[in-house]
């Protein structure tokens, strides 16, 4: 029908943003400046149903192609950024925590404090509780901020202190940030949420502080309290806190257990399995063995002869001893049809003997181990290694033949 | 003019004014003492005059406006688009006598004017914008919502800025008004009865008056020329005198967002001259621009096609009667007959030719342009035989460009004037400060545009493509022969090809289907596809209207043979 081939206002201005986001697709900013003038008539006819609207829409192109023009500056993008703000009641505060982000990624780190300084005394009736959420996140960062010029005051204190001079001014300075900063900090970390980054530095200002017990509780809540997300890192600040002050092995593994749950390929695995090992319990010990093969399941352990040492030590003790062999057994049942492909390969062993000797020492043992004297992984390094005259190749090869035995109780 | 009376001297009846606004008589330029009633087409405050209407003018408002009625509006926006066409070198005599009096037999007959006002009706005075006291004393004033939804709405005016606010959407109780005096009024008026004017139909009184001087201006190059800016259409408000202030229902009235759609002009226009109750325009001879033999020959120059083809569209023209006075001239109200899309009609007409010269069905006619291209690449004296595959790759390259930079175009256009449009004096600062903000982004977003500069208005010229003979790259067709493709039988030229394909075999009935044929790109021949793209470019329609026409012409040209027995048919293939 003739109707719908009408071209009124709403077709034009679809039409007129599809050719903008052509435009930016393929980077032709003037081009996309361009159709932007005759888009942003439609904030005329703002009132529409539609989920992202022109008031929107513009915001964000408009941000896009300030950021990439090459004749667009920084002053042009606050001017229209302020403009953008008074644009919609509803997203102030969002347009405002943006615009700090962008400030703060151009390194203009006191104009962004300004601008959630002013955010933050933002007051518009009924918007200010609705926009609650935004609001605290303002404070927040705000308060990463105030983290950040604590830092700095911190760092000249040590330098003066260093040289020997008491910096009254700098001392209360410092403390006043620590005080503001703590305060939003603590806000934020209270809703369930991921927050890293705030995290750490509430942490980092509580152990300058003192407040131990402080810090230990909230990185716990952070770890433990089931209405955050699964968040691997807490575990890791816990740990390192833990670690830090000298907590007993047996609180360390059981918050590296639940890391290995979540990630068996986090690089505190390696840690983790030295601990157990030391362990004079049974069960941790097997433990040990546990995560050390779910860690190198991972491709990029691969090549990480650390791992492989932490691994090829304990094969070697318990094959010495020959007492629970039977762990072996277990672990490399799931992995023996893939395993042999996956590391132990005649490509990798002449890439390793070329790259990584080391590496291919601790492989070749764990293979043999795991494989027999005849695995073509363990018999090319071996002999590239014997040909080179290294000792310990030498002894390896005398090791796997004297233990072939275990190989066959292993496979068998 | 409309003074009937037959001049005392020389019982004629041909009046004309004099400068004191008295009436003489052409023939014998006898002066009478009769003064006609001061309808000017010009607009001034205070002095209109509307009459046999007995409601006395209110004072000046406050706020430097005044009272005026909607018809006081669509007045201007008429003189405004007659200026510009006569601007565009249309006879002067199409704004000076002919839109006038159509316009005044509008009034007259809609009883907007020139008339007594039927008793029953009174106009409700509904005030202007600013006092809100009426709202408790006329309880049953209809509501915005509702008059909103009156008629189609000219875009969605429920999200425009004017109209809502941030907070809370156009609610029942929101009172109504306007700036005008019967804005309400107008858009609660029985569109039956009278035919209710809207801005589309301003271009359809243009067109009326275009016709009836037989001007030579299709209504497709009225209608580009409005789209081009030529003609004023949108946004004409904003040349509104300063005291007749627009508001509320007004914009719905005046303010368009939407191009307006060749169909919907022509059959306004045909409803227009039959509630006029015009009598029989003037005829369409064989020498007027309309008539389908001229039209073609333009087509063509502007298809890039060789000139030989008008003699084959004559020929065709000839056959089915269409270059008759009869069919061609506009008989308003005779409902029996099918009316004329000149320009459509045209176009139409040289599709058939192609078609029964080049058959289109994806083969035969490049079978015929490689003969061609021998014949012209062995035969270099002589003129150059037309070869279809070279024609179809210089016109699709340049109808690709044009139509690229149509398409650009149109996401370019810009609905919204400096003038504001506002509900009401309380929404007026809101608009306002959009339409500052408006304009400080394009200026901020114009400066980096770099070096693309905003393309200027184009020239109006009634030729969309041009192509010189002139040119050495041997872009340009039409002195090409025809001679490949025809041979000769009993002293006539025929056509090489022996066959034809009909669009459709049989047309439907508008009544049922709302269109005699129907049409899918996909059903028919890319090659006619291409065809119908190029005029439905140049037209600036629907291809499907082109189709259309052309199967009414086929089942004109083949009538016969449609309903003699099956072994006589050419070739029907679909």
């Amino acid at each position: 029908s003739s109707r719908e081939h009408k071209l009124n206002f709403r077709k034009s201005k679809e039409a007129c943003l599809s050719y903008i986001q052509d435009a930016m697709l393929q980077k032709q900013w003037e081009r996309a400046a361009e159709f932007l003038t005759y888009y942003v008539e439609s904030l005329e006819k703002d009132f529409s149903r539609e989920i992202v609207g022109p008031s929107e829409m513009i915001w964000r192109i408009g941000s896009e192609i300030l950021c990439h023009h090459s004749r667009s500056s920084m002053k042009e993008f606050n001017s229209f950024i302020e403009q953008m703000k008074t644009l919609r009641v509803k997203r102030y505060l969002k347009v405002c925590l943006e615009h700090a982000f962008h400030l703060l990624c151009n390194g203009l780190i006191d104009e962004a404090y300004q601008n959630l300084s002013v955010a933050e005394s933002w007051r518009f009736g009924e918007q200010t509780a609705i926009q609650d959420k935004e609001m605290k996140l303002i404070q927040a960062y705000r308060g990463l901020l105030d983290y950040y010029s604590w830092a700095k005051q911190k760092n000249i204190l040590l330098e003066h202190g260093q040289d020997g001079f008491d910096d009254l001014s700098v001392e209360q300075e410092m403390h006043s940030c620590f005080r503001k900063a703590a305060v939003n900090l603590k806000e934020i970390i209270k809703i369930p949420g991921v927050w890293d980054l705030f995290v750490k530095c509430y942490v980092d200002l509580l152990e300058f502080y003192g407040d131990h017990n402080e810090a230990r509780q909230v990185l716990n809540e952070y770890a433990y309290n089931s209405k955050f997300p699964a968040n691997p890192n807490a575990h890791v600040y816990l740990y390192q806190f833990l670690k830090r002050h000298g907590e007993s092995k047996k609180s360390l593994i059981s918050v590296l257990k639940i890391l290995h749950d979540i990630v068996p390929s986090h690089e505190l695995m390696i840690d983790f399995n030295v601990m157990l090992q030391k362990s004079k319990k049974r069960k941790k010990r097997r433990l040990g063995l546990e995560v050390i093969f779910a860690a190198l399941d991972y491709a990029g352990w691969k090549e990480n002869a650390k791992a492989w040492s932490c691994l090829a030590r304990q094969m070697k003790q318990i094959v010495i001893s020959e007492k629970h062999l039977d762990w072996i057994k277990q672990e490399w049942s799931s992995r023996k049809d893939w395993w042999p492909a996956f590391h132990f390969s005649r490509y990798l062993a002449k890439r390793n003997w070329q790259e990584n000797e080391r590496l291919s020492y601790e492989k070749a043992l764990v293979a043999g181990i795991l494989l027999g004297k005849g695995c073509k992984y363990f018999k090319y390094v071996s002999h590239q290694g014997c040909k080179t005259q290294v000792k310990r190749f030498r002894i390896l090869k005398k090791f796997v033949n004297k233990h072939n035995l275990a190989y066959l109780r292993i496979s068998g | 003019r409309d003074f009937n009376e037959r001049c005392p001297q020389c019982s004629d009846v041909n009046w004309g004014l004099t400068d004191g606004d008295r009436f003489y008589c052409r023939s014998c330029h006898n002066v009478t003492e009769r003064t006609r009633e001061v309808v000017n087409t010009d607009f001034i405050s205070n002095t209109r005059i509307q009459t046999i209407s007995k409601r006395l003018r209110k004072q000046e408002k406050t706020d430097g406006g005044c009272e005026w009625y909607v018809c006081e509006g669509f007045q201007l926006v008429l003189k405004k688009q007659a200026e510009a066409l006569e601007a565009l070198g249309v006879s002067p005599q199409m704004k000076d006598e002919i839109l006038c009096n159509f316009w005044r037999c509008y009034l007259q007959k809609s009883k907007q004017a020139y008339c007594n006002r039927p008793a029953g009706e009174t106009v409700k005075a509904l005030s202007v914008c600013d006092s809100s006291t009426d709202a408790d004393s006329e309880p049953e004033r209809p509501s915005l919502l509702h008059l909103l939804s009156l008629s189609e709405s000219e875009g969605d005016l429920q999200t425009d800025c004017s109209f809502a606010s941030s907070t809370s959407k156009v609610s029942e109780s929101t009172s109504v008004c306007s700036g005008s005096v019967d804005g309400s009024l107008y858009l609660m008026k029985n569109q039956k009865e009278n035919l209710r004017m809207t801005m589309p139909m301003t271009l359809s009184f243009c067109y009326m008056a275009l016709l009836w001087l037989r001007e030579p201006m299709t209504l497709s190059d009225l209608l580009r020329f409005v789209v081009e800016g030529h003609i004023p259409y949108l946004n004409v408000f904003q040349h509104f005198p300063e005291k007749m202030k627009l508001c509320g229902l007004d914009l719905k009235i005046f303010y368009v967002e939407s191009w307006p759609v060749y169909e919907e002009v022509y059959n306004k226009m045909l409803e227009l001259a039959e509630f006029l109750e015009l009598p029989r325009f003037p005829d369409i001879t064989d020498s007027c621009f309309l008539h389908p033999d001229m039209l073609c020959m333009k087509y063509l120059m502007e298809a890039n096609l060789p000139d030989e083809l008008h003699n084959w569209t004559c020929r065709v023209v000839k056959k089915i009667c269409i270059g008759e006075a009869d069919f061609l001239t506009l008989v308003p109200g005779n409902k029996s007959t099918r009316k004329v899309k000149y320009d459509v009609l045209a176009a139409a007409v040289i599709v058939v030719v192609l078609k029964l010269l080049f058959l289109l069905d994806d083969h035969y006619e490049w079978l015929l342009s490689d003969f061609a291209e021998e014949r012209n690449k062995n035969n270099k004296e002589g003129g150059l035989y037309f070869e279809f595959k070279k024609w179809y790759k210089v016109i699709k390259c340049s109808l690709d460009v044009e139509q690229k930079k149509l398409d650009e175009e149109r996401a370019k256009y810009l609905w919204r004037c400096e003038k504001p449009l506002f509900y009401s004096a309380k929404k007026k600062s809101k608009v306002l400060k959009r339409r500052q903000m408006v304009v400080n982004l394009q200026n901020q977003f114009g400066k980096l545009c770099g070096s693309v500069r905003p393309a200027e208005k184009p020239n109006p010229s009634s030729f969309q493509l041009s192509w010189s003979e002139e040119n050495t790259d041997g872009s340009c067709f039409h002195g090409h022969s025809l001679k490949g493709i025809l041979q000769e039988k009993c002293g006539l030229l025929t056509a090489m090809n022996p066959v034809y394909w009909l669009c459709t075999v049989k047309l439907c009935t508008e009544k049922t289907c709302g269109r005699v044929a129907h049409y899918r790109e996909v059903d028919f021949p890319q090659s006619y596809h291409f065809v119908l793209r190029l005029f439905s470019f140049l037209l600036r329609i629907q291809p499907s209207y082109i189709h259309e026409e052309v199967c009414v012409i086929e089942h004109k040209l083949f009538n016969k043979k449609l309903y003699k027995k099956p072994k006589y048919n050419t070739g029907l293939r679909k």
